[in-house]
């Protein structure tokens, strides 16, 4: 039965997908809301019909399935193949039930959009790729549904596309993660030179048999590890994904905050054994993800955009899944991404709906006390904050960052004989974002739902669409991580069993005070945004804006001006170069001065050596005026000078 | 025994792709530069076949259905350029006249 | 040699010689048809059937029809094909014949060391063109279908623009 299902998963959004766009402008918003909820419905049903067939079989069992032969040649073979496992298991069910309820929500929201079949189109397209991607067990399919993905990423970032803003938006997006896609192509082809197929089994088989020269592993490891950085926004790729944030709030839920950035997670999670062979790029990925998970929540602190403060807790979120990667505990890094999936798909479909009935105001100043006006959404969003912070023992953001925390602190990295890195400080930077992830999301929250009632007011209600999906996604924020506690609770290992029953990660030895840190740490940050923004007479209304490093920071540390600096100037002059002829311009310009210059000897002196200089200056002006002859734009003029290279290549291959 | 041996099938090709060259040289008109490029490209195909029966190798017919493609592609966009050209209001289909960017000289 | 060998190719050269001395495009294109008919007769001879067979179907057939659509299109009449006589003059002849000739002459030389053992002759079928196209050389054909949906995309977006021109 197997067998059926698994194409079907992936067929039935492909073919909402297909109705939906065909049917443009024939179809009512309510049905083209009824089709793709459909067809993202089916799938999330077979999704769980799968996961209890696997789960009901042996502990490494796997579904796999071979659709068709894509292309067989001399030592190298790539098919059409899905492959169900535990890890892929993980993903479709949040691929599929996230999809599901934010379909449902944009139902709602979308209904009064002209372009709601392309919306549709689009975002139905998008779980069609990701469940490509994550079910792909050969890595050139998984390619497939890596580009798909970020293709409907981009369409959807420019949906409003009648505003260049988005427009520039999406084509940023776009760029930023190509430059990654070239990276990861890169890292495809060294393994399938070095190994002749992209099957993940057989790639990671080889690996682990040592058929790859270490030096080999590192470079294919580092290219991977570059894709998975841009496509999930860490450093240096992440100024693309604040940006993103011009699409619609649904998309902005599905796309970049619960499924698409976490794609880079989970190729690394997959390649986890490639990754565990290369030290160096190991300790590269943690670093990097802790620089970003502390930048992303400084950034977030210091926005007044509702959504991009969301925007930049993403990617101090990815940050530290990137991190628990890097500490080889990738089992923490899926745990967190689907609680990540929960509660940031929680915050951003609440603010949505706060964005849409306060007639479309994203700066949280303006917003305020709307406590009182919207109750239900103002209780999500406070349950999504918590789960994001981490508050301990009630939310699943406690339990997948205690996981990742504890990870942290018993990672050490031999880099050289003499040289390790050991995780504490790494530990020290995760438990700081934690306060800081607190302090910001906190913050944002008393300002905009307490405190006095500002100029804009809220109208109409949220629709019965629209607060159903978030009731169940507050029920998954509040519940979703009791199936895996640390050792110091009740030792419940659900989750990383799940995933890999042979080495079931425990820390028996772990000091309580481990714990105890990562849960005081938010509450820590819950106590000073409480006192700086929370209470009657808030001690700071707004961070002043004056302070050069505050600015700096609201700007996304400057990256963007650094990027147009270094990248984007120097392309447009080469661009304006080429446009404008230089070198044609340059050579007669030479000429014309050389001439001039002759001319001036000529006036001035008559000796036999002048004469010389004169004669030999007109002759180089001559020359560059023939030379510049030579590109005078004629085609048949071309294909003389191909013909006459022929004519003289040949001459002298047959004289010599 | 083959009616042609593969020095006078290089000969043949030889002849007319210089033919071909003249045409793509001389003609003006973009129509008869694009039909040399045919016979050019004829010419070239017609080696890859006779190398094929020469070596007996079905690699020289698969390089003649490239070639094919290749034909089809250039044929289809040149084309295409001159028509569009023609609709601009060119007055002729010279190809010296188009040495400029972002337009066109009249004259 | 044989003697139809020798008339179809002397035939093939001299349509040739005839396409690029025409003066109305629509002659050319016959021309240009009956050339590629006389090189499908000599493929025929080669054993390469099946290249002969694509010859005329896609070559004689698809791309000169395009040809004779784009002729029509453009509407050439009489002041065309006396400016066509004008640019034919043998001023304009000479000196791309003479670098023509030079190429040509060069290769004829180039070619003339070569000899070799003929082999006996045997047809290579479409049978074994399959084989070869889809077994070593796939990924060319992936390679081909690049080219081809590039040139797809090219000639509609022309297209489109000179709609938009007008």
């Amino acid at each position: 039965m197997g067998e059926i299902l698994l194409p079907l998963l992936i067929l039935c959004p492909l073919a909402a997908s297909m109705i939906v766009s065909v049917s443009a402008g024939r179809m009512g918003a309510c049905a083209i809301g009824t089709v793709a909820c459909t067809g993202v419905g089916i799938s999330a049903v077979i999704s769980i019909i799968l996961s209890i067939t696997l789960l009901s079989g042996p502990p490494a069992g796997v579904l796999q399935v071979t659709l068709w032969p894509w292309m067989h040649i001399a030592g190298f073979s790539a098919d059409i193949a899905f492959m169900l496992d535990r890890v892929s298991m993980v993903m479709i069910l949040v691929v599929t039930i996230v999809g599901l309820l934010i379909h449902v929500y944009a139902a709602g929201y979308m209904r009064d959009d002209p372009g709601i079949a392309r919306f549709f189109g689009c975002m139905t397209l998008f779980v069609a790729a990701m469940l490509v991607l994550v079910l792909a067990s050969d890595l050139l399919c998984l390619f497939i549904g890596w580009e798909g993905v970020g293709l409907c990423s981009y369409l959807l970032i420019g949906f409003w596309y009648n505003d260049p803003a988005n427009t520039a938006a999406a084509r940023k997006a776009f760029y930023m993660t190509r430059m990654g896609d070239v990276a990861l192509l890169c890292g495809l082809l060294l393994l399938a030179t070095a190994t002749g197929s992209l099957r993940i089994g057989a790639v990671l088989a080889a690996v682990t048999n040592g058929q790859l020269a270490p030096s080999g592993v590192n470079l294919a490891a580092l290219f991977i590890l570059v894709g998975a950085l841009a496509k999930s926004a860490q450093i240096p790729f992440q100024t693309w994904l604040p940006d993103a944030m011009a699409g619609p709030t649904p998309t902005s839920a599905l796309i970049h905050a619960a499924t698409m950035v976490t794609a880079g997670i989970y190729l690394i999670a997959r390649l986890h054994d490639l990754f565990a062979m290369a030290t160096p790029i190991m300790a590269l990925t943690a670093i990097l993800g802790t620089l970003t998970l502390l930048m992303g929540a400084c950034t977030a602190l210091v926005q007044s955009d509702l959504k991009r403060i969301l925007a930049w807790s993403t990617i101090s979120q990815l940050g530290y899944m990137f991190l628990a990667l890097g500490c080889g505990v990738w089992q923490a890094a899926l745990f967190h991404l689907m609680t990540h999936a929960f509660f940031k798909a929680l915050l951003f479909l609440t603010a949505g709906a706060v964005i849409m009935r306060t007639g479309h105001e994203q700066d949280i100043f303006r917003l305020g006390g709307l406590r009182h006006a919207m109750p239900g959404l103002s209780a999500a969003f406070a349950v999504g904050a918590s789960a994001l912070a981490g508050l301990p023992l009630v939310t699943a953001g406690f339990y997948s960052k205690e996981m990742i925390l504890s990870g942290v602190w018993h990672v050490h990295f031999g880099l050289t004989r003499e040289w390790t890195l050991s995780g504490h400080p790494l530990w020290g930077i995760a438990l700081l974002g934690a306060f800081l992830t607190a302090l910001y999301i906190f913050r944002c929250v008393f300002i905009v739902f307490c405190g006095k009632k500002q100029g804009t007011s809220a109208t109409g209600r949220t629709s019965r669409l629209m607060s159903i999906p978030l009731g169940c996604l507050c029920f998954l924020s509040l519940c979703g991580g009791v199936i895996e506690m640390p050792d110091t609770l009740p030792p419940l290992h659900l989750f990383s069993t799940l995933l890999d029953p042979k080495t079931p990660l425990s820390h028996a030895d772990e000091p309580i005070w481990l714990v105890l840190a990562g849960a005081l740490a938010p509450l820590a940050g819950l106590g000073v945004a409480w006192v700086l923004w929370g209470r009657a007479t808030p001690v700071m209304h707004e961070i002043p804006g004056q302070a050069a490093i505050i600015r700096l920071a609201r700007t996304g540390w400057g990256m963007d001006a650094l990027y147009d600096r270094v990248f984007v100037q120097p392309f447009r002059l080469l661009t304006w170069l080429t446009h404008h002829d230089v070198l044609a311009h340059a050579i007669t310009a030479t000429g014309r001065l050389t001439q001039a210059v002759s001319g001036r000897i000529f006036q001035a002196r008559t000796g036999f050596l002048d004469i010389l200089s004169i004669w030999g200056s007109r002759g180089t002006g001559w020359m560059a005026y023939l030379l510049g002859q030579l590109d005078n734009g004629r085609v048949r003029w071309y294909a003389a000078w191909i013909a006459g290279g022929l004519c003289a290549g040949l001459a002298m291959a047959v004289l010599s | 025994m083959p009616a042609f041996s593969f020095n006078d099938i290089l000969l043949l090709a030889t002849t007319l792709f210089s033919v071909g060259l003249a045409g793509v040289l001389v003609r003006r008109n973009m129509v008869f530069m694009l039909m040399s490029l045919d016979i050019m490209l004829n010419a070239a195909a017609l080696v890859f076949v006779g190398a094929g029966a020469r070596w007996h190798d079905a690699t020289g017919q698969v390089m003649f259905v490239l070639i094919l493609a290749l034909a089809a592609v250039e044929t289809a966009v040149g084309l295409a350029i001159i028509l569009c050209l023609h609709a601009h209001g060119r007055p002729t289909l010279d190809a010296d006249t188009g040495n400029l960017l972002r337009g066109w000289n009249h004259g | 040699m044989h003697a139809l060998a020798l008339l179809a190719a002397s035939v093939t050269v001299v349509g040739a010689v005839m396409v690029i001395t025409r003066r109305v495009a629509v002659h050319a294109v016959l021309y240009l048809v009956v050339t590629l008919l006389s090189l499908a007769v000599i493929l025929v001879m080669q054993g390469a059937s099946f290249a002969a067979m694509l010859e005329v179907i896609i070559y004689a057939g698809a791309i000169m029809v395009l040809f004779v659509f784009v002729i029509m299109m453009l509407n050439l009449g009489h002041p065309d094909s006396a400016r066509e006589k004008e640019w034919l003059r043998p001023r304009a002849w000479c000196g791309p014949g003479l670098l023509a000739a030079i190429v040509c002459a060069e290769l004829l030389y180039c070619m003339g060391t070569f000899s070799g053992p003929a082999r006996p002759f045997a047809p290579i079928t479409a049978h074994d063109v399959g084989l070869s196209l889809f077994g070593r050389y796939v990924l060319m054909v992936e390679l081909a279908s690049f080219l081809l949906l590039a040139g797809l995309v090219s000639a509609f977006h022309i297209g489109r623009n000179r709609v938009g021109g007008n």
